[in-house]
């Protein structure tokens, strides 16, 4: 039987974080009343001129940048024409064959750490349109509405498009792609990317061929993916519907799919209308943008450590696993942290463990991040140094690391006020030993009846009556000789 | 470039015009005639003439990231042909689902 493998490209628009809208100086705002945030150039009133945004533009040279597009040092936007009554202008201003930002490779991960690339095709500038609801059908599906109701909130709010080649060749793939983006964007700071908010929207253009096969497949848009989860069980049952078609004999046809959440699978929205025919050509009203060099140049020499290089780092570096890595990295401020904590001397594994563990449960429990906790990373760098020095077992450490967290200061001041530094002098933990050996006779002769399983309940005793000062290693050869 | 070249329908209905076969047929000739016109450009040698997608010179004209005033919402509803609260109110979109 045929193997089959999926290639899969992915087209998204993300709509950028910037004070306001593209070509007019509306707020650009998530929510908030209907019909609040217009003004005559993102209604199209006559006469009505657009002036692009200047912090867009930059934004979506950045985002290029991060992934290493060539920003082309000539570039214009173009009238994209079609009729949609949430684009009031009848046509969306974009750019056509001279985008900010071509080419370009996003390197990902999956689950088990494995790294991946995806080529860009290219990052365009445009507009979002507004926002309609289809009304008077009583189950909201467009076919059975009898009118709809429209918002221009987010007409003209800038969106970036983002377009991949076919390099992805399976759902978990596109999900570690659309990671990547997200990582990247929010460290960017240039979007908040949440599908569940519409500020990224991502439809996948699924084909199949016969695995070894160099040609491409004919491919359905996949539409309507309001989730990462959606995304990837949309492909998948795009992936098995494809291959059942083939198997059957049939051919797959050049379409556009809807993605049905409750049922599971993908539908044709086929229009009974021709293809689309968008007539670009470029807006008179906006003149070109010609991009300095120099700026390109300030801007390249300002892009911080980006998510995958920070992912290869930990991974490389430090050996974090690669769900430990994941969620640091995912934390731009978090990792950042982190970061300084190892640069201040803390050891790579027990700063992880430190700040995924005990300090993310303490920030989750009083709701205030790690990184405006007064926990300051060279004060964890400090606490973590006693530890490998041995000064403090791992118990006081927890304590400390609270009593840090609830504004205590300096862990190595913290431990000379208080006497808490780990006894390793034998004198004084044999002392402990032998308290805890005389009080507990019945489980001495437990042990000496070959329940050696005791051993652990003895050292806990010792650790209890030194209040947590004894060095647990010390404690537990101590007891053994003495029990031996 | 003569009429017969131009699918006048097809551009029509770019447009969502309706024409009748009368109207097809003057208009076609129409555009026949102002491409013609047009086509005068092919004969000026422009073998030295820059591409460009813009005749002005101007370059770079951009606003800084600002807010600023929006319209009075009431004064946007009523340049509305139809609304409901504080919505437009437009015909029902062409059904793409099948
Ligand atoms: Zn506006």
């Amino acid at each position: 039987m045929t193997q089959y493998e999926a290639v899969i490209g992915i087209e998204c628009h993300v709509e950028l974080k910037t004070k306001s809208k593209m070509f007019c100086a509306c707020p650009n705002r998530f929510g908030g009343e209907p019909n609040a945030h217009v003004c005559p150039v993102c209604l199209a009133l006559p006469g009505a001129l657009p002036v692009a945004n200047e912090e867009a533009i930059l934004q979506v040279i950045r985002a290029g940048l991060a992934f290493g597009a060539e920003i082309p040092a000539f570039s214009k936007f173009d009238r994209k024409n079609y009729f949609y009554p949430d684009m009031p202008k009848d046509y969306q201003i974009s750019q056509y064959d001279m985008p900010l930002a071509q080419g370009g490779v996003v390197r990902y991960w999956l689950d088990d750490g494995t790294t991946k690339e995806c080529r860009l095709t290219r990052i365009h500038l445009e507009e979002d349109t507004g926002k309609s609801t289809h009304a008077g059908s009583g189950d909201g599906r467009i076919a059975h509405s009898s009118y709809s109701l429209v918002d221009f909130n987010r007409a003209g709010v800038p969106l970036m498009e983002c377009v991949s080649e076919p390099d992805i060749r399976s759902a978990e793939e596109a999900v570690g792609f659309l990671d990547a983006l997200k990582r990247t964007f929010v460290q960017l700071g240039v979007s908040d990317v949440k599908m569940e908010e519409g500020s990224l929207r991502c439809d996948a253009n699924v084909s199949i061929r016969p695995v070894g096969s160099k040609d491409l497949g004919t491919k359905a848009e996949i539409k309507n993916m309001n989730s990462f989860r959606s995304v990837s069980r949309a492909i998948e049952s795009e992936i098995a519907r494809q291959i059942a078609v083939v198997a059957a004999g049939g051919r797959v046809v050049q379409e556009t799919r809807g993605w049905d959440e409750l049922a599971g699978t993908t539908h044709s929205m086929r229009s009974k209308e021709e293809a689309h025919d968008y007539r670009y050509f470029p807006d008179p009203d906006l003149v070109p943008i010609e991009v300095d060099r120099t700026v390109v140049e300030r801007l390249r020499s300002l892009m911080a450590d980006l998510p995958i290089a920070r992912f290869e780092r930990y991974r490389g570096s430090y050996g974090l696993g690669v769900a430990q890595a994941t969620q640091l990295v995912d934390t731009p401020q978090l990792a950042e942290y982190f970061d300084s904590c190892v640069g201040a001397g803390g050891g790579g594994q027990q700063a992880a463990n430190f700040v995924l563990g005990d300090l993310s449960r303490l920030a989750n429990e009083t709701q205030t991040p790690v990184w405006e906790s007064s926990v300051a990373p060279q004060d964890l760098a400090e606490l973590i140094g006693l530890v490998q020095s041995k000064t403090i077992n791992s118990k006081i450490a927890k304590d400390l690391l609270l009593r840090m967290w609830n504004g205590g200061g300096s862990p190595k001041a913290l431990v000379e006020h208080e006497g808490l530094a780990q006894t390793s002098d034998p004198g004084s933990v044999e002392r402990f030993v032998d308290e805890v050996l005389a009080a507990h006779p019945k489980v001495v002769a437990d042990y000496k009846a070959g329940k050696t399983n005791v051993m652990g309940f003895l050292v806990g005793q010792v650790m209890k009556q030194s209040r947590g000062k004894a060095n647990p290693a010390l404690a537990g050869e101590l007891l053994a000789q003495k029990l031996g | 470039m003569s009429s017969d070249n131009i699918d006048i329908r097809y551009v029509a209905k770019l447009a969502r015009i309706e024409l009748t076969d009368d109207e097809v047929e003057r208009f076609g000739r129409q555009l026949g005639d102002l491409l013609e016109h047009v086509k005068t450009l092919h004969d000026l040698d422009t073998a030295a003439v820059p591409a460009t997608a813009q005749v002005v010179e101007s370059r770079n004209v951009a606003r800084a990231d600002a807010v600023g005033r929006c319209l009075e919402h009431e004064t946007v509803m009523q340049m509305a042909p139809q609304r409901q609260g504080a919505f437009f109110r437009v015909p029902r979109i062409i059904s793409e689902e099948s």
